[in-house]
């Protein structure tokens, strides 16, 4: 009998192979935080560019209060599932609060982000129906594909002519049609050609949903995300979105016109059957959306900093993952082991991003990745760029060829 | 379209190549993900190949159940008469 851990000793000997070049990458330790943009990470203190805290909110003197409050009134943790151990009041307050942020009929939130995207597609897909996902789609995409039992066909990534291709090509077999695009896509920080799909919505059929994980309060002129930027909110059917990022706590959500859509409740398992969010979550989720609405000049110091941190790196000649700055910055280098001896260069230095290996990422790139916050200064960005320039622009394989 | 068993493996083998890193030699039986030892997300870049070269489709979840190239060549093949 063959031990089950036979199939991972690949991956044991490859997280031993990255241990033996320095610190673990893929676990970091963050001592204490101090800040949005500043934690003690071995000892000493460390700028924060891989966090996804794009508002830089999780400090916030507002969101903290309102978590301390839902502590005190609530509790420490909500003890079930909304459908078997009933809702708190905190949960339909912050449906309330981010249906009318985002201008939308309905809204149901989900304990994770990842949830929200398998309690979403899994709720709307079902296995006569078919799946058309972008290929370089997060992974909760795919696990919320896999779930739903739907027939699942990928496109090339962004390529909307390909999608055609591929909506023609499928077997008309009466069943539902979903597409599922990202806002901005995480590994590369490019968004998705959103008018180009809908134009082909509009000639095939299909309904769209747009994850908005990384650009949910970070695009449009109301921070509604990239249907809210290109003006095609009418033209997206569903929208899902996180908490973990722009809103600095835990949980997601999936929101929609449809006149069934609460159905969703009685039938997405990822929503039915694990605990709903904490108390603290809700609530300080709840300020924070608020404060979306209420303070665009985070939206704005963001696209500040997300420029400035772009057009310092293309500067240095790095090769990037999209020419159109967003908070998601990627820097492309040229094997594994060179980028796990930069990342341990970076840190040594004081800044800390993420490393992104395949299969996590598209192309079998090794990137890595920066998040840009509203929270960081001009002298951390600088600063940031200024450590870029030394451990990895100096190395000549990580620039750009045209550069 | 019409094209032979053989045919489709030929072609199977000629798409697998550049994913074939580490130059396994291909044969029927060859597991296109364990033997060749490339990731889940190169195995779907290789069946988009697939599907692009043959005009046909081969949804992902249909993979769950086909590892080997012969496997393969008979999901395309039944694709193809599907046509």
């Amino acid at each position: 009998m063959a031990d089950l851990f036979d199939k991972h000793r690949g991956i044991a000997e490859r997280f031993q192979r990255m241990l033996a070049m320095g610190v673990n990458a893929v676990g970091v330790t963050n001592e204490k935080v101090l800040s949005p943009t500043r934690a003690i990470i071995n000892g000493r203190e460390t700028i924060l560019a891989g966090t996804n805290n794009y508002m830089g909110i999780t400090f916030d003197a507002d969101c903290i209060a309102a978590g301390k409050k839902a502590l005190d009134d609530f509790g420490t943790g909500t003890t079930g599932s909304r459908i078997a151990n009933g809702s708190y009041s905190l949960h339909g307050e912050l449906e309330a609060e981010l249906a009318a942020f985002l201008g939308r009929k309905h809204c149901i939130v989900f304990s994770t982000g990842y949830q929200a995207n398998l309690g979403m597609l899994a709720g709307l897909a079902g296995p006569k129906d078919t799946i058309f996902l972008d290929a370089d789609s997060h992974s909760s995409i795919y696990d919320g594909c896999t779930l739903s039992g739907a027939r699942l066909v990928r496109f090339r990534h962004n390529d909307a002519a390909d999608l055609e291709r591929r909506l023609k090509r499928a077997d008309d077999d009466g069943g539902g049609r979903l597409v599922v695009l990202e806002g901005i896509y995480s590994m590369m920080g490019d968004r998705a050609l959103l008018a180009d799909f809908v134009e082909v919505k509009r000639q095939h059929g299909f309904q769209l949903l747009v994850d908005e994980a990384h650009s949910f309060g970070v695009l449009g002129p109301n921070g509604r995300g990239l249907a809210d930027e290109a003006g095609l909110e009418a033209d997206c059917d569903f929208i899902v979105g996180t908490f973990s990022k722009s809103v600095g706590a835990i949980g997601g959500f999936g929101a929609g016109d449809h006149p069934l859509f609460e159905t969703l409740r009685y039938a997405a398992r990822p929503y039915m059957f694990t605990a709903s969010p904490s108390p603290t979550s809700a609530a300080t989720a709840t300020a924070a959306v608020r404060k979306l609405a209420t303070e665009p000049q985070r939206r704005q110091r963001l696209a500040e900093n997300s420029q400035r941190l772009h057009a310092g790196f293309r500067a240095l000649g790095l090769d990037l993952g999209c020419d159109e700055p967003s908070p998601v910055i990627a820097v492309k280098c040229s094997d594994e082991v060179s980028t796990i001896a930069m990342w341990n260069a970076l840190l040594a230095a004081g800044v800390y991003v993420n490393i992104a290996l395949p299969p996590g990422t598209p192309g079998k790139l090794c990137l890595l990745r920066c998040s840009v916050s509203a929270a960081h200064t001009p002298e951390d960005i600088d600063r940031i760029i200024e450590l870029f320039s030394e451990v990895v622009a100096g190395q000549a394989a990580h620039l750009k060829a045209s550069a | 379209m019409t094209a032979t068993r053989d045919e489709v493996f030929a072609k199977l083998c000629e798409l697998l190549q550049p994913f074939n890193a580490n130059k396994v030699d291909l044969k029927g039986s060859t597991d296109i993900s364990t033997d060749l030892n490339i990731d889940s997300v190169s195995v779907m870049d290789f069946i988009m190949e697939v599907e692009d070269h043959f005009d046909i489709d081969i949804p992902l979840n249909v993979l769950s159940e086909t590892r080997t190239i012969d496997e393969l060549g008979t999901v395309v093949t039944g694709r193809l008469k599907g046509k």
